[in-house]
């Protein structure tokens, strides 16, 4: 048991210091948050009164569009490089590098989020970081990194990988989408925990689902 | 293969028969008129165009423990079949809503599900389309029928409580009254009659693509072992055999 820890410790550990030398996908992901952000403010044309009741909206299709990118490049560098070969020879339970490759995922994520949240509170001038949208945030991407890196295992062994993650993504978070909206919006219109937590439940319910079902299925998708 | 021209035949007939009874025999729905009648059809779409997702979904499990060609060619064909049934389903449903909601549109729970199923199984053929090699299809093939699968009822359920805070109610009637009305002897036995035809064409439509899967198998061996034999014969290197394979 302490041996798989440190297998999934050692997949994260390599992702994340490959991504801190070169810095290339969380950089690439952050500024093309930035600039949804900012095609969001031209398209949606923003007032003050439209501002705050899109801001839950804009925040998570920021999340999810970016983390595609992130996910994208996740296993698909991997692939590029033959690395996935080595990484699968590796004598260590397959679901350890499932689980691995999913937490490198999940923290570039988060650490996207925690340059979009600032500035999204700075641009539409009032404060996102609130611990409620936080938390939904934390669980939504959770699930979404979970099915995510599945399914760019899945993309990745296939000729038109880069168009085919969110073809296959975006239809299967839609639970994530909706969940998560309905529960920073509604924690930002300043509804109580009892008419947020059914959203919270759904987001639980969807990350124990998906994750369980990826743990399953990832050596059918990896394993030749 | 007599028995599927067999299939075919019988599932063509009756699909001419009960239309017909639909158009000439079915009398008018009182308060709906004419459109009403989208209602044989639709319904019968509907849960049978879930029937063939489900069956992606099952054999896709059975793939995964216990690998074998025909389970993915029977998974495809299920997943090509219910996507062309949940694409009438929802044609049909707006063509009914635009007269019975005063809108093609809407965020009803049903329709938006089946929108986001057609989605899907819409990325389920990418995804086929997108991979040459026979097994690694078949895999991919099940693990995404699975997932793509366990996420519907999820998304139904999300619909469900989103618009039970938003109930957005276009037009004068609500998206539950469509049922309740007294059916007429003839009507019912059209709607059981629909149900049997679809089931039959669903049934037909998916053993003529298993077979054409099953047909496009066997050329692609007889090509590879072609053009295995023609590497071989004017020069016996290894090289060029390998790379033919």
């Amino acid at each position: 048991m302490k041996r798989y820890f440190k297998v999934i410790g050692a997949v994260v550990w390599k992702d994340l210091a490959a991504e801190l030398r070169s810095r290339e996908t969380v950089s690439a992901m952050i500024v093309f948050s930035m600039l949804m952000v900012l095609v969001f403010s031209i398209a949606l044309e923003l007032n003050r009164g439209a501002r705050e009741s899109t801001a839950a909206g804009v925040l998570w299709a920021t999340a999810l569009f970016s983390g595609t990118l992130g996910l994208n490049r996740g296993l698909g560098r991997e692939q590029d490089r033959g690395t996935l070969e080595g990484l699968l020879l590796a004598p260590a339970d397959r679901s350890a590098l499932y689980f691995g490759k999913f937490l490198s995922s999940w923290v570039l994520i988060l650490a996207v989020q925690v340059v979009t949240v600032p500035v999204l509170s700075v641009l539409y001038n009032f404060n996102l970081a609130q611990p409620l949208v936080l938390l939904s945030l934390i669980l939504g991407t959770l699930g979404y990194t979970g099915v995510g890196t599945l399914l760019s295992a899945v993309s990745a062994q296939t000729r038109a990988r880069d168009v085919l993650l969110p073809i296959l993504l975006l239809p299967v978070s839609v639970p994530v989408l909706m969940a998560g909206v309905q529960s920073s919006g509604g924690a930002l219109a300043g509804e109580p925990w009892s008419e947020l937590m059914i959203w919270f439940s759904l987001l639980v319910t969807y990350d124990v689902i998906f994750l369980a079902v990826a743990v399953m299925v990832f050596e059918a998708v990896v394993g030749e | 293969m007599k028995s599927l021209t067999w299939l075919n035949i019988a599932a063509a007939a009756l699909l001419a028969t009960s239309l017909a009874l639909v158009w000439f025999a079915a009398p008018l729905e009182a308060s709906m008129g004419a459109v009403q009648k989208i209602f044989y059809f639709h319904v019968a779409a509907a849960w049978v165009g879930m029937v063939g997702f489900l069956i992606t979904f099952v054999v896709g499990i059975i793939y995964l423990i216990r690998p074998n060609p025909k389970l993915d060619w029977l998974g495809a064909a299920t997943a090509e079949v219910g996507l062309l049934l949940s694409i009438i389903t929802t044609v049909t449903g707006s063509i009914w809503a635009r007269p019975a909601w005063n809108t093609w549109w809407t965020w009803d729970v049903r329709l938006t599900t089946y929108t986001i199923a057609i989605l899907i199984y819409v990325g389920y053929l990418f995804l086929r389309g997108a991979i040459e090699d026979p097994t690694r299809r078949a895999r991919f093939a099940a693990v995404y029928g699975v997932v793509g699968f366990i996420s519907v009822p999820l998304t139904f359920l999300s619909i469900r409580l989103w618009q039970s805070i938003h109930p957005a109610v276009i037009g004068t009637a609500t998206p539950t009254s469509q049922g309740g009305f007294d059916m007429a002897p003839i009507m019912a036995l059209i709607v059981i009659l629909a149900q049997v035809t679809t089931v039959l064409v669903f049934a037909a439509l998916t053993a003529t693509r298993y077979r054409l899967l099953e047909l496009q198998d066997q050329v692609d061996a007889q090509r590879a072992l072609a053009l295995q034999a023609e590497s071989d014969l004017p020069s016996h290197s290894p090289a060029t055999a390998s790379v033919a394979k």
